[in-house]
């Protein structure tokens, strides 16, 4: 006879877990007990946060950075109503993670009991599955079929609520098969003759586009995506969470489209006649007025969730299936095509529309920061964000190489998600440099867990683009408010250096553009704990090119 | 245009609001539901009356089929089908009145299920059109209660639904 209680830690661990975030509470405590075993034989690492937010983050920051399932754990009522906000992060960027809460005991269940919080219900709208343990025997078979559900097709959060009354009731276990998810079968292979179509269609085209999203990261498409774009020489665009999937440095790179896309990104796509989106789900950041959006083009749409394809736009080839397996598929079917007209065009484009900002002889500009960070990691670190310009520029900026690289909130854009989400990054990939690209804003949301990176060591490096703002909400007032700055004031906030080192961490900071470069090589010599670099920038800096909310490329703004 | 889709989900606690919930949250207008235990344990039978074009009418198939307990879904646009409300009509009735109530109930095929002094209670079985048009018969008389079901939907033959 076991417990629930060990029959979660003897799940995890065929699940293969070798860590989870999380904070005990009154419910869990038979769990943690039994949690501790595991942890001195040292097959398990159990990662004390310092609010649940931080946990349920870390879990996603591991996944995206690892492509492994996140778990993390909150205690009933308020612990677990505070991983809501990172579930639901990961819900929106479709990211494999496994969410334990504690529950109350079944028989006060439904009385508004002590710490009763119906997270079942709560999460509801914001989960792929969810389950609510009622009985200790069904626990591993939940168990085996919440990791194989968080991780399969389009990813998602699980959610599992136990009772405290359920994880200490013995049972006699029986492990399970396999899955057993008779409603739930992702489809992988796409169809045959709809791929070949995609090649036809591919071959006929004259000024094509590769638009690759996250779902070629989930499925690890990266391979396949480069050697059709090369076997072509058809030009690719990402999204925010495609980015890396393709090098950016790449000649057929058009980077990042979109909102605060590359001008010439967004040009060629109305200029193009067919889109082939590879896990992209022409989500409005990336298409705005939808009317107008690519009005030239035919789509291909290669996608494993069903429901994706045909959502926002009608699409002449729609492919359902696993974006490596389905890509794999259709290679040898595609003629290949010598560069053209079309890859001329798209280079002109380039030339005519890079990136720009002013330059500053005594302020530091923000992308001026992310520029000479790239260079100082030789574009390699994994870098994390929060949400709002300093997100944006680093999208822009920070040029990447391989997936899994960038790691942001996209869909929720949720502020705080950096520094937690990097020590996660940091715990999955040890031997990897991490930087959080942080607002002063967004950090200040999650900051506390600069404690748990003290104490598991881990040395993830937060720039703190520090404008003293709110600074998205202020540029969207400067754009379209007549500059009346309404609640976005955050100057004197705190000392980010000395709040650094009272929590046992390095803080430094850097001022003038001269004291930039030193101060993070500085910052990259910490190699035993975080390292804050407050980097005060120029406090009215907007992000460009910028096509405005629901407009399209004939609105897009250089300035 | 109102269209009827049938849902084999697994009977678990929550499946209910998971697919209410569904419909709330995507902003999909249910007209009518109806969730009852099939002769299989384990499973149970919904059907859905929704409003909308045939794209928001994709996007529910699709998103129902999404949710792990849904085990079958059919939108029944191409099928042939018997399809069934129930109607219980409380009319006011006396002495005057209670033939020529009969009466109407006859024509529309409705059984007659219960009678007091003051009233009539007629039950209705059959399409949501039926049912209305025997209501509107009825109105003059003085409606005091309906209770109505939503709507189950069997697709004819040998093929399942
Ligand atoms: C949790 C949360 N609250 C509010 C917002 C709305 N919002 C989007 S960007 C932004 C400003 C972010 O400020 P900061 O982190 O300093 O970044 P900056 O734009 O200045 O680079 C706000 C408030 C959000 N995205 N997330
Ligand atoms: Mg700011």
């Amino acid at each position: 006879m076991i417990t629930a209680a060990e029959a979660l830690v003897q799940g995890l661990s065929r699940a293969g877990v070798d860590v989870i975030f999380g904070i005990p509470g009154g419910v869990l405590i038979p769990i943690y007990d039994k949690l501790l075993d595991a942890c001195q034989s040292g097959a398990l690492r159990n990662i004390l946060v310092r609010h649940e937010q931080g946990a349920a983050h870390m879990a996603d920051g591991y996944a995206r950075a690892s492509g492994r399932v996140g778990v993390c754990v909150a205690t009933s009522g308020p612990g677990a109503t505070n991983l809501v906000t990172g579930i639901a992060t990961a819900y929106m960027d479709s990211v494999p993670i496994v969410a334990l809460t504690g529950q109350v005991r079944t028989s006060v269940i439904g009385t508004d009991a002590f710490q009763e919080a119906d997270i079942f219900g709560i999460t509801m709208p914001v989960v792929k599955h969810s389950y609510l343990v009622k009985r200790g025997q069904d626990l591993p078979q939940i168990l085996c079929d919440a990791f194989y559900i968080a991780s399969s097709g389009r990813p998602g959060p699980v959610l599992i609520d136990i009772p405290a009354d359920v994880s200490v009731a013995p049972f006699e276990p029986v492990v399970p098969e396999g899955p057993d998810t008779p409603g739930y079968r992702p489809t992988v292979r796409g169809n045959y003759r709809t791929i070949r179509r995609a090649a036809e269609v591919i071959a006929e085209a004259q000024r094509p586009l590769l638009y690759v999203g996250g779902g070629a990261v989930s499925s690890g498409a990266a391979d396949e995506v480069r050697k059709l774009a090369e076997l072509t020489n058809i030009p690719v665009f990402t999204t925010l969470l495609g980015k890396g999937v393709f090098p950016e440095t790449h000649r057929l790179s058009l980077g990042m489209a979109g909102m605060h896309g590359t001008a010439y990104a967004n040009y060629a796509i109305q200029e193009s006649d067919l889109l082939i989106a590879i896990g992209a789900r022409f989500d409005d950041r990336v298409t705005g007025d939808l009317k107008k959006f690519a009005p030239m083009a035919r789509a291909i749409h290669i996608d494993v969730d069903p429901a994706e394809i045909g959502k926002n736009v009608s699409v002449t080839v729609p492919i359902v299936g696993d974006c490596k397996t389905v890509l794999a598929e259709m290679i040898p079917m595609v003629k290949p095509r010598e560069a053209d007209h079309w890859n001329a065009r798209c280079d002109d484009l380039k030339a005519q529309y890079p990136l720009r900002y002013k330059q500053s002889a005594d302020t530091i500009m923000p992308q001026q920061a992310i520029e000479e960070l790239h260079r100082l990691t030789s574009g390699e670190a994994i870098v994390v964000t929060g949400v709002g310009q300093h997100q944006m520029w680093s999208a822009q900026h920070y040029l990447c190489s391989r997936p899994r690289q960038f790691l942001s909130s996209g869909g929720l854009g949720t502020m705080g998600y950096a520094l937690p989400a990097a020590l996660g990054a940091q715990v999955a990939c040890p031997d990897q440099l991490v930087v959080a690209i942080d607002g002063d804003g967004s950090f200040q949301m999650t900051l506390q867990e600069l404690a748990t990176g003290v104490a598991e060591r881990l040395p993830v490096k937060v720039m703190i683009l520090n404008n003293g703002y709110l600074g998205m909400v202020r540029q969207w007032q400067d754009l379209f408010y007549s500059k009346r700055y309404s609640g976005v004031d955050l100057a004197g906030s705190v000392d980010f250096v000395k709040l650094a080192e009272a929590y046992g961490a390095v803080g430094l900071r850097a001022t003038r553009p001269d004291e930039l470069v030193p101060t993070l090589e500085r910052a990259m010599a910490v190699t035993d704990r975080p390292c804050v670099i407050d980097v005060v920038v120029d406090r009215e800096a907007n992000v460009m090119p910028m096509i405005p909310s629901g407009r399209s490329v004939d609105d897009m703004r250089f300035e | 245009m109102t269209h009827t889709i049938t849902a084999i989900v697994q009977d678990h606690p929550g499946v209910l609001a998971r697919v209410a919930g569904l419909f709330a949250r995507r902003g999909f207008n249910i007209a009518s539901l109806s969730v009852n235990r099939t002769h299989r344990p384990g499973m149970s039978r919904m059907v859905i009356c929704v409003d909308g074009d045939q794209l928001t009418l994709e996007q529910i198939t699709k998103q129902l089929h999404k949710l792990v307990e849904v085990l079958k879904v059919w939108d029944h646009v191409d099928d042939p089908v018997v399809q069934r409300e129930l109607a219980l009509i409380k009319v006011d009735a006396d002495a005057r009145t209670r033939s020529e109530i009969f009466q109407i109930a006859t024509i529309f095929r409705a059984q007659i299920v219960d009678v007091s002094d003051r009233t009539v209670t007629i039950e209705c079985t059959g399409l949501t059109d039926k049912i209305d048009a025997l209501v509107r018969m009825l109105e003059p008389f003085g409606i005091k209660e309906t209770a109505r079901t939503g709507r189950v939907i069997l697709v004819r033959g040998f093929q399942d639904t």
